[in-house]
């Protein structure tokens, strides 16, 4: 029997259909227009960004909501470039994705070309992986080990390059094979003596805390962290890109340690006499100063990626494994221990009620942002999932909204992307159409990427988006405010240009805005009422408002500013 | 700081040396010496990279993370055989050409092609030797000089 001529633009398609890819984001062009011959008569549904950037964004939204693959398609050139962004953010959050972009042709690589660049070489340090085909015939199994590097051991993104001439290139579709990567064998099964030596570890330890990260979520493993916590007593921090790795609300739950994060929880691992740190990277967010960070605590670090394991602080127990594995076999070899933490828990109680989370709204004032998000989540019924960009309104999302689940919570954490919010949304949505979407965004962030709203509303993806308008950088601003003897150098944007409603309309979204704090109710209440369109709300809030508690970069986490009285000492 | 070499073992696919140079130099590491050629196993090929680095447990891992690379082995410099190969182009006139054959020949390099006004000189040694025999050059006028950078196996293996 003949097998199947396909080419190679065929074989991508192909290639995707077979890896059970559903959704893919992207932007076409010269290079890349091949695949979108075959792509126009598949059943993979692809979503036309306005900007690769956007598209990128949009993979890593649907990837973190799913925990599943995400796929963009890119153009060469220009296409490529705009992608390093979100591949480079992708890296640095461990987000599966896929990558493909268009090369020129392969008798043109290296002659400058119009559209030409080193997508291979510009991408190698934003990517676990990368690939330039050379034969289409390779296609089908280069595709197959990208998804499997991109989704295995510590996730990440992998770029296929393909040039325009191997896309019309004509092979026979082969079904992939093994893989044959001597190279790439994640360790996901904990080594049991490292296992045993963290229990004895816990079992002496009075000052215990977990401190867990975005690990947990890839892992799936917030079940076995729950059960962990919970049968030996052992509070939970938290990071940015754990939150809802573990409920917020649960007596042990101390969420968000670090730069912005809570009292107690920034000060519970400085006390702690063992930390128990799964699926984290010991982020200099996190940290502050490492010299001066958890002073009197050994250190059990768990994590799939062995590069991790005393990058940043030595480990007494380092153990290479994947969560799930790590927590399974600790729960297993602490057997029926009774862990002797009560004195500690009831300790960090009674912290949280003296040092709690705090701001102040004053009922004809100007809107504070972490009021707005509590009410928010007050009329929200439904668990929703929340994505935020980065800066001031980001560490507030992450203060004050309360997680209880896994994958609800997206947001740029290790690159610090603006613009990721809306397009991550709109990726989120996608895959969750049933499920309420809410991009919880800043003023700044959202003017990098806004005009994905047009991708909300043509391909029908009905998110809803807040736009905390400060008219301002807010965390800019708030450095110069505290470093830059309040020096506003290009941090300020106008809260009254773009008029977000009109904005919004012209774009085909519903736009409302909201003022005070009499608007609230009525605002939220119309914008979740709205489901066959996008609806922006702009709510305009106070420019002078600061994200507090606050250990300025470098610092000592034992030295916390709670508020604006404390800067005065600084 | 004392030198610490790795042999690493690769899959000979196209952008590996790029990939584990960039490795390397993104993190602020310097290299010492790198050099790369085939081995026995087809399809396989192995860099000896000298570096002086505290941090080389680091940078084990980083390269480690490298899909296409497969093993990395620290070699103990006390059980190691490590060579290196220079060729060196040197200026002689009628005065100064005995004494270079001369020096030449008792530091054990090999003559591989002589001219009217300059010889080539191949020698292959420790790293020390090649840097005596610059020195030994030097006062003669070295036209060119290339070394091949350090290879090196352990012995009880």
């Amino acid at each position: 029997m003949t097998k199947e001529q396909l080419t190679g633009a065929e074989l991508v398609i192909r290639g995707l259909e077979y890896l059970n890819v559903s959704t893919v984001f992207g932007v076409p062009g010269g290079a890349i227009l091949p695949a979108y011959d075959p792509l126009y008569d598949s059943p993979i549904r692809h979503i036309l960004a306005r900007h690769e950037q956007g598209a990128g964004h949009m993979a890593e939204g649907y990837a973190q909501a799913t925990g599943e693959l995400g796929v963009v398609i890119a153009t060469s050139g220009p296409g490529a470039t705009n992608l390093i962004t979100p591949l480079a953010n992708a890296l640095m959050d461990s987000t599966p994705l896929l990558a493909i972009t268009g090369q020129v042709a392969s008798t043109a690589i290296g002659n400058d070309a119009f559209q030409e660049a080193y997508t291979v070489g510009l991408s190698m340090a934003a990517t676990k992986h990368n690939y330039l085909i050379t034969d289409a015939s390779e296609i089908p199994q280069v595709l197959k080990e990208a998804k499997f590097i991109a989704t295995t051991g510590r996730p990440g993104p992998v770029l296929v390059d393909i040039p325009k001439d191997i896309l019309n290139q004509v092979a026979a579709w082969v079904e992939p094979g093994d893989l044959d990567l001597p190279g790439y064998k994640p360790t996901t099964e904990p080594n049991p003596k490292m296992v045993q030596q963290a229990s004895s570890l816990i079992k002496k330890s009075k000052k215990p805390i977990l401190y867990v990260g975005g690990g947990i979520i890839h892992s799936k493993a917030n079940n076995e962290l729950f059960e962990l916590a919970t049968k030996f007593h052992i509070p939970v921090v938290t990071t940015l890109m754990g939150r809802g790795a573990f409920p917020d609300g649960h007596e042990l739950c101390l969420e968000m340690p670090g730069m912005h994060g809570n009292y107690t929880a920034t000060t519970s691992i400085q006390n702690a006499d063992l930390l128990i740190a799964i699926g984290v990277r010991f982020d200099d967010r996190v940290t502050a100063n490492p010299s001066f960070f958890a002073q009197n605590a050994k250190v059990i670090h768990a994590d799939i990626d062995p590069a991790e394991i005393g990058k940043v602080r030595d480990a007494q127990v380092p153990i290479v494994g994947d969560a799930k594995s790590v927590i399974k076999g600790l729960i297993e070899a602490l057997g029926d221990e009774k862990l002797d933490t009560e004195n500690w828990v009831s300790e960090l109680k009674e912290m949280k009620t003296e040092f709690p989370l705090s701001y102040k709204q004053e009922d004809k004032g100007p809107l504070k942002v972490p009021y707005v998000l509590e009410e928010l989540q007050k009329l929200t019924k439904e668990e929703a999932i929340v994505v935020a960009g980065v800066g001031q309104h980001q560490m507030w999302v992450s203060q004050h909204w309360n997680f209880t689940e896994p994958n609800t919570w997206l947001n740029s954490g290790g690159l610090g992307t603006m613009g990721y919010a809306l397009p991550a949304a709109i990726g989120a949505k996608t895959a969750y159409p049933d499920k309420l979407v809410l991009a919880l965004d800043g003023d700044g962030c959202f003017q990098m990427t806004c005009q994905e709203l047009i991708t909300a509303s043509t391909e029908n993806i009905p998110i809803k988006i807040v736009v905390f308008n400060n008219g301002n950088h807010g965390m800019v601003r708030q450095w110069q405010k505290i470093f830059y003897n309040s020096k506003f150098s290009a941090s300020e944007l106008t809260h009254d240009t773009p008029d977000y409603l009109k904005l919004a309309e012209s774009m085909g979204a519903v736009g409302l805005r909201m003022m005070e704090k009499s608007d609230i109710e009525k605002v939220f209440n119309k914008m979740l009422e709205i489901n066959d369109r996008p609806v922006l709300v702009d709510c305009v809030v106070d420019p002078e408002d600061m994200v507090f508690p606050m250990v300025p970069a470098g610092g000592s986490n034992d030295q916390i500013i709670m508020n604006e009285e404390d800067l005065k000492n600084l | 700081m004392s030198e610490r070499i790795l042999s690493v073992l690769v899959e000979d696919k196209p952008g590996v040396l790029a990939r584990v140079s960039s490795t390397i130099s993104r993190r602020g590491f310097n290299i010492n010496s790198l050099s790369v050629g085939p081995t026995n196993i087809e399809g396989r090929s192995k860099m000896t990279i000298v570096t002086e680095l505290d941090a080389v447990e680091q940078v084990k891992k980083q390269l480690n993370k490298l899909v296409n690379v497969i093993k990395i082995v620290e070699l103990d410099p006390n059980m190691t055989i490590e060579t290196e190969v220079l060729l060196l182009k040197v200026s002689i006139n009628k005065d100064s050409q005995t004494s270079v054959i001369e020096k030449a020949s008792l530091s054990n390099a090999t003559s591989v092609d002589v001219g009217q006004d300059f010889a080539i000189f191949e020698l292959t040694g420790s790293s020390k030797e090649l840097d005596k025999f610059e020195a030994l050059m030097k006062p003669f006028g070295i036209i060119e000089m290339v070394r091949g950078g350090r290879i090196a196996l352990q012995s009880n293996l």
